[in-house]
């Protein structure tokens, strides 16, 4: 019961962000304009509303559902409440590869998919990582990341700089890198709608195999999980979400670690209600975020992701303090 | 008449064999301990009969058959092991906790049936959690958290139970009642359990029969009264520790 109304107070706090940022903007348009713009009144405020406004909040409610889905399998399988693809570096192998490929020419389809595979390598380096660690995991996955981070801006900034095509939209391209929602397409839309709802399917499919690592891999293989098999398909999971946030949005930090870890204390440990409701979560908080990102310096605009790393980094460093003293 | 069988198994961790040909059989009803000084091979040799860690040489069988030939989710409806890490971060339940030994049977999507239920509702009463099963787990006390986790084995109902030091974090009266009850269980269920004790004198008042280790493998087998004599003691565990009687029973004792 208790669930069901956490998850309607969920679904409600999304329906309610959405039509925020579907009524905020630059050009103010009224309510009953925006219902006329959204069902097919021409002229600009329905290109406003139906090009722009519409695609971003759709946009934003993907790239913060996936990475809050991808922080929960990821802090369930490292059992470790600070690993999210942002600050395990899933994110930064991710954007390398969806670099990679515009630079070599790469449009929609291909580049979120570019973006899985870097976001697979770079998960399952991490894992393995953190298999070598025994008691100190929780450092070697952050250490794991912030190495995995900067190799990758390093990499970055040397195709940016070296690539003809990427010169020419380097203002566009960086903000992107940067977390930015504000020119998304509706053909980006689609692929990446296809790419979350299959990792979200398998993060729903594999939720209660997720429970039985509470105590470990070698107690998830007593209780009656496949490990290997479990494993690489929540590591698939976290990466086909991962790579769809990147490919949507670049790197916005912090959702994938605050939104699972906060509802967690709200619904239980149990993933088969953590996931479902961290999507719903992170979708909101990341549309409100990038209402939050057009509104504060208004006209100008911020990348979403720079709201998160403001609340989102605070946050981090209290858990890691708090986790300092349980853990290591 | 369920048999867990480790015949002549060799194993360890890459180059480093552990296992050397050991052998050790566990029939129902009995509380096998497995003892010996450090080093010894008995966390290994307990991995090996869970089916964790793959022999070399040698095999593990239950009931005759190989358990490497077994799927997880097969060896789990037969084998239960109780974890020596039992400390996690997340706000699980006792109830959860307890829930999790019947991941081996649930419905592909993770479905519980009555039985699952029913099983949970007779591991949390049969370890005396019931006042404690919304609880979260993260907040237990460590011998709370122990029951919790041995809850979670018995939900598994499995013929068979291992235990790695399951009383290593608790105090003396509560590391004897929660061996008294494993040793209740076993008989009243007729479960074949193996517990790793570092204890020698618990391992010998709760324990059918006492497996002693030395350098990777079983050297001694027998009731606890055949086994504690001050000859094996001194050539297994060293100088250092003396045999006395204490009510018709031998007791170790150190030697200041």
């Amino acid at each position: 019961m208790r669930t069901f109304s956490i998850l309607a107070f969920l679904v409600a706090a999304l329906v309610a962000s959405a039509a925020a940022g579907i009524l905020v903007g630059a050009v103010a348009i009224g309510p009953g304009d925006v219902l006329a713009a959204l069902f097919g009144s021409n002229g600009v405020n329905g290109t406003i509303i139906r090009e722009l406004r519409l695609p971003r909040v759709l946009g934003a409610a993907l790239v913060g559902g996936s990475l809050a889905t991808a922080g929960a399998l990821l802090q369930g399988l490292l059992r470790n409440p600070l690993a999210d693809p942002f600050v395990t570096g899933t994110s930064a192998g991710a954007t390398l590869a969806a670099v990679a490929a515009i630079a070599l020419g790469a449009t929609a389809p291909i580049v979120p998919l570019a973006a899985f595979a870097g976001a697979l390598v770079a998960v399952t380096i991490v894992w393995r990582l953190a298999q070598l660690g025994g008691s100190t995991t929780v450092l070697t996955v952050l250490l794991a990341g912030v190495v995995l981070t900067s190799f990758v801006g390093a990499v970055v900034t040397f195709v940016l700089v070296s690539s003809d095509r990427l010169a020419l939209r380097l203002r566009a391209v960086l903000g992107w890198l940067q977390g930015g929602v504000s020119v998304i397409s509706w053909d980006e839309l689609a692929v990446a709608t296809i790419i979350v709802a299959a990792g979200l399917g398998f993060a729903l499919v594999l939720a209660h195999r997720l429970d039985a690592y509470a105590f470990g891999e070698e107690t998830a293989a007593t209780l009656g999980v496949d490990p290997d098999r479990t494993t690489t398909a929540v590591l698939g999971a976290t990466a086909l979400l991962s790579g769809a946030a990147v490919a949507l949005a670049g790197l916005v930090g912090f959702v994938g670690l605050v939104i699972p870890h906060a509802l967690r204390f709200a619904i239980g440990a149990t993933h088969r209600r953590l996931i479902p409701a961290s999507f719903l979560a992170g979708a909101a908080a990341l549309v409100l975020a990038d209402v939050g990102a057009r509104v504060v310096l208004s006209p100008a605009e911020l990348p979403v992701g720079a709201i998160t790393g403001l609340v989102g980094a605070p946050f981090f460093l209290g858990l890691l303090v708090r986790s300092r003293r349980v853990v290591v | 008449m369920t048999t867990l069988h480790a015949q002549a198994v060799t194993a360890g961790y890459g180059a480093r064999v552990v296992l050397h040909a050991c052998t050790l059989q566990i029939a129902r009803g009995e509380v096998v301990a497995i003892v010996g000084p450090n080093g010894a091979g008995k966390s290994t040799l307990l991995r090996a009969l869970a089916g964790l860690l793959r022999p070399s040489s040698g095999s593990v069988e239950l009931d005759g058959v190989d358990i490497a030939t077994l799927a997880r989710r097969d060896l789990a409806q037969r084998i239960a092991v109780v974890p020596q890490i039992f400390d996690t971060l997340f706000p699980f339940t006792v109830r959860e906790v307890v829930a999790l030994g019947r991941t081996a049977r649930l419905g592909r999507f993770g479905g519980a049936s009555r039985e699952d239920a029913a099983a949970v509702e007779r591991a949390i009463v049969d370890l005396d959690l019931a006042d404690l099963a919304s609880r979260r787990i993260d907040r237990l006390s460590g011998g709370e958290r122990q029951r919790a986790v041995l809850a979670m084995a018995l939900a598994q109902e499995t013929d068979v139970l291992l235990l790695d030091e399951p009383t290593v974090h608790l105090d003396p009266s509560h590391q004897v009642g929660m061996l008294r009850l494993i040793r209740e269980l076993a008989c009243a269920r007729g479960l074949a359990v193996a517990a790793v004790l570092h204890d020698l004198n618990l391992a010998a008042s709760m324990a059918t029969r006492l497996a002693v280790m030395a350098g990777g493998r079983v050297v001694c087998d027998a009731a606890p009264e055949t086994v504690i004599s001050a000859e094996l003691i001194r050539d297994v565990f060293g100088p250092g520790l003396a045999v006395s009687r204490h009510d018709g029973r031998p007791v170790v004792l150190p030697v200041p």
